[in-house]
């Protein structure tokens, strides 16, 4: 407790605190910025840091990841344009709630989720840091793949009403995921070298999701007049609270435990909140236009996966992500000797940078709010206007993943299938589901086939990978015996009426 | 209003400080013929901090601190593990202007990639540092010694799982590889298993899921102080500082095996503008900033240019592509 006291004193001296304000300004610019993460912001700032203190920087590192995180739901929600593979999720609901006037609500809870899940996970991180550090190595392949299995088996939950449209979906996304030179052998890539590292996946969200829409305006346009997105009530009504607060917990629940492990990744417990709150809302008929659960789960999974992402860096000097990476260098820069011995040998720098990690959410949630409302004015900018800017930045988004041309007409290219998606009404989101599960499930079983060297009982040789085939089971028999098939009319979805649920969004409300 | 007149000069101080940042990376000092202050651009094969960028942007800052160039212009060019970047640097035939840095993992991407952009075609200038391989186990494994390791994994080559931070054709596939060839392996047995980088790598060793995890030191340095992984050998030709583990050849096995990296230019420059770019790089070696960034970095200082280095790049050109023939994977 007085390593935590100590932490909050070096975290809170002026000059630090200014570095927290500095690091999550520039973290919310960057994360705004579609394709320019947090990972890339850190890898730039690392020669200037040298110059400034070690907390100093750690604290300012602290803010640009936390505000990097938060700052990618706001372009996923205003402009469809996700700008991180986490965020992912946050366009599908959000960019709907913002079409129908509720853009400020949208931001907000994404940004009192935000706040909500990084406090809690941040808590969590003080507690468990030191015990789970050496349990977190014993998950191996077999458990990974177990837990993408059922991540697959969500999917199921969001395939939309018509199954066979959804499956067309999901198919065409691990199709898209096979491209690449993983396995060494060349899959689809034509003989082209910078097809070798597959589609990045910011690529494909940005095309199906805003290259696409972006195509299909502009089909629409002439056939109607010029309608500007209303600006509806600027703060969340007592009942979008209540609404939010249980989707906010359960997305914490599912990011931090995805966060710790050193595979778990950000966007798995994205789906798996939106796949849970889509079963267990009662306003069913609102997703797929809005639903105010669907931005406030996946976005406190999100923030609380960026903080348990920390528990390996902090306690075995284990990197998990590109983010954590760079940290990792930047402390071995100013000469820490990272790894299983940090906590002891530098508590009073782990600890700040604890304490600046709750500073740096708090400043998140003061900056950030009274901001939603204004951000919201964005949307009403006439449309042809507004659909050159999202061009714009999509085009921005894609070019700055790898700086390379070729991209751009990836976009663009798949841009044209988003909007023949859109015209047959095949959903989106389990095509981006497959393509950022499915090379993870090739790997995690092929790393588990070659080390048990081909016998396939290896896969439930883990307690952990058991217990989630177990839950698994006992899911398959709870939809048999309730009978889970709900008449169509109940789950009206993306997919219901081909081509103009965009224009009668747009246009009614 | 005042809450909203505040939010919006909240607003403009953002929008200045994105400009700021975006001004900033545009710099505007304009190279002139002074060779001092000849603007060049550098290619880099992978992306912004990893270990090729490190190299390169460090060598860049020395060379403009110390004046001996004008400012770089830095472009990462991922894809395919550096063929994507050769084969930029190929289409800049007679560029006189352009540096890349590349190494021992991009010799091998070349070829798995069955690229024709290899490193003999282009224009060698230096070989800038190398690093050395290190043979690791967990603290609980069997192997105490590189012989223990020998022994069991004649006994059974297929059922000896062997882990590395690179794709096929990099240094940490292919050290295991010319190591299985020495001591009498065929490499088509070795079951190798790679991570995505020293991270992956350390959770599979520190779990033992793997027997043997094969890779540069620098990103284990924690975990073998604290005992929780055993260094059995390191790949040099002599002992690494700091690190209590024999090299190979004074464990019984003829093999110096060591990752690089160096700088290339395109094909087709004049004579003179090599030897500028070899001059510059000379002097760069033998700055304060380079040196401290070695030690920061903690790579082996390997510097050569000439016909030294030339002959190094084709030697290495035969073993890695020999090696990966010999696996069916050029």
């Amino acid at each position: 407790m007085d390593l935590l006291l100590d932490g909050f004193a070096t975290a809170l001296t002026p000059e630090n605190l200014l570095f927290a304000t500095i690091g999550v300004l520039l973290g919310t610019a960057v994360g705004v910025l579609p394709g320019i993460g947090p990972a890339m912001t850190l890898a730039l700032l690392l020669p200037v840091t040298y110059s400034v203190g070690a907390d100093s920087a750690i604290i300012m590192f602290a803010g640009i990841y936390y505000g990097g995180m938060y700052g990618g739901s706001t372009t996923s929600i205003l402009l469809n344009t996700p700008g991180e593979s986490s965020s992912v999720i946050t366009a599908i609901e959000g960019n709907k709630m913002a079409k129908a006037g509720r853009a400020a609500q949208a931001l907000a809870t994404a940004a009192i989720g935000s706040f909500v899940a990084g406090t809690i996970a941040t808590v969590l991180l003080w507690i468990v840091t030191p015990q789970v550090a050496d349990i977190v190595v014993t998950l191996g392949s077999p458990s990974y793949f177990a837990l993408m299995v059922l991540a697959l088996f969500a999917v199921t939950a969001v395939l939309g009403s018509s199954r066979l449209r959804g499956f067309i979906a999901l198919f065409l996304g691990l199709a898209v995921g096979l491209v690449g030179t993983s396995t060494g052998q060349a899959r689809l890539t034509f003989g082209e070298p910078l097809l070798a590292d597959g589609i990045d996946i910011v690529v494909v969200a940005v095309a199906l999701f805003a290259i696409g829409e972006a195509l299909w305006v502009a089909a629409h346009m002439r056939r109607k007049p010029l309608e500007i997105i209303p600006v509806g009530q600027p703060w969340m009504s007592k009942e979008d609270w209540k609404r939010s607060w249980k989707p906010w917990l359960r997305g914490t629940a599912f990011g931090f435990p995805f966060g710790a492990l050193p595979a778990g990744g950000a966007e798995l417990p994205t789906f798996l909140s939106y796949a849970t709150e889509k079963k267990l809302t009662k306003h069913p008929e609102e997703f797929g236009h809005g639903a105010i659960e669907g931005v406030a789960g996946p976005e406190a999974a999100n923030n609380a996966s960026a903080a348990g992402t920390l528990v390996p860096l902090l306690a075995l000097g284990l990197p998990t992500t590109a983010t954590a990476a760079i940290m990792l260098v930047a402390l071995q820069g100013y000469g820490f000797q990272t790894g299983p011995t940090l906590m002891d040998d530098h508590p009073d720098l782990v600890w700040a940078l604890l304490a600046s990690l709750f500073v740096a959410n708090t400043l998140l949630l003061i900056i950030n709010l009274p901001m939603a409302p204004i951000w919201a004015k964005l949307l009403r900018i006439p449309r042809p206007y507004l659909y050159a800017g999202i061009l714009f930045f999509a085009s921005l988004g894609a070019y700055s993943v790898n700086f390379q041309a070729f991209d751009l007409a990836l976009l663009l290219v798949l841009g044209v299938l988003g909007f023949f998606m859109r015209r047959f009404g095949i959903p989106v989101l389990p095509l981006i589901i497959g393509v950022i599960l499915g090379p993870a499930l090739e790997e995690q079983l092929t790393t588990a086939l070659k080390i048990s060297e081909g016998d396939v009982s290896t896969l439930w040789s883990e307690p952990v990978a058991v217990v989630v085939y177990a839950v698994m089971a006992l899911l398959l028999v709870a939809m048999a015996v309730t009978g889970v098939r709900k008449p169509a009319a109940e789950e009206p979805s993306l997919s219901d009426t081909p081509g103009n649920n965009d224009d009668k969004e747009l246009v009614e409300r | 209003m005042h809450p909203s007149r505040r939010m919006s000069r909240i607003l403009a101080l953002l929008t200045a400080l994105v400009l700021a940042a975006a001004v900033s990376g545009c710099g505007v000092t304009r190279g002139s013929d002074d060779p001092n202050n000849r603007r060049l651009r550098m290619l880099i094969p992978n992306s912004v901090g990893g270990g090729y960028d490190l190299t390169g942007r460090a060598a860049a800052k020395a060379l403009e601190d110390n004046e001996l160039t004008g400012r770089f212009e830095i472009t990462n060019v991922k894809g395919a593990s550096g063929t994507v970047a050769m084969q930029r640097l190929l289409n800049e035939k007679g560029a006189d202007d352009v540096l890349m840095l590349m190494g021992l993992g991009v010799v091998g991407a070349v070829y798995t990639n069955k690229s024709d952009a290899t490193p003999l075609k282009m224009t060698p200038i230096a070989r800038l540092v190398e690093e050395q391989e290190g043979i690791l186990v967990p603290a609980d494994s069997p192997f105490k010694t590189v012989q223990d390791l020998v022994a069991a994994w004649k006994k059974d080559p297929g059922g000896l799982t062997v882990g590395g931070g690179s794709t096929n054709g990099g240094p940490d596939h292919l050290f295991p590889m010319q190591l299985a060839d020495t001591i009498g392996i065929d490499p088509n047995d070795v079951n190798y298993i790679s991570y995505d980088g020293g991270g992956p790598l350390t959770t599979a060793l520190l779990g033992s899921k793997i027997d043997v995890g094969m890779s540069g030191l620098g990103e284990f340095e924690g975990q073998v102080k604290d005992g929780k992984l055993r260094v059995l050998a390191v790949s040099g030709d002599e002992r690494l500082d700091g690190v209590d583990a024999p090299t190979l050849t004074e464990s019984g096995v003829d093999l110096v095996f060591t990752n690089w990296r160096g700088v290339l230019a395109p094909p087709g420059i004049s004579d003179e503008q090599r030897d500028y770019l070899v001059d510059r790089l000379t002097q760069m070696h033998d700055t304060d900033e380079w040196r401290d960034a070695l030690e920061a970095n903690g790579w082996t200082d390997n510097f050569a240019t000439g016909k030294e280095f030339e002959d190094f790049l084709a030697e290495q050109d035969k073993r890695v592509a020999d090696t990966l023939k010999e696996l069916g994977l050029a």
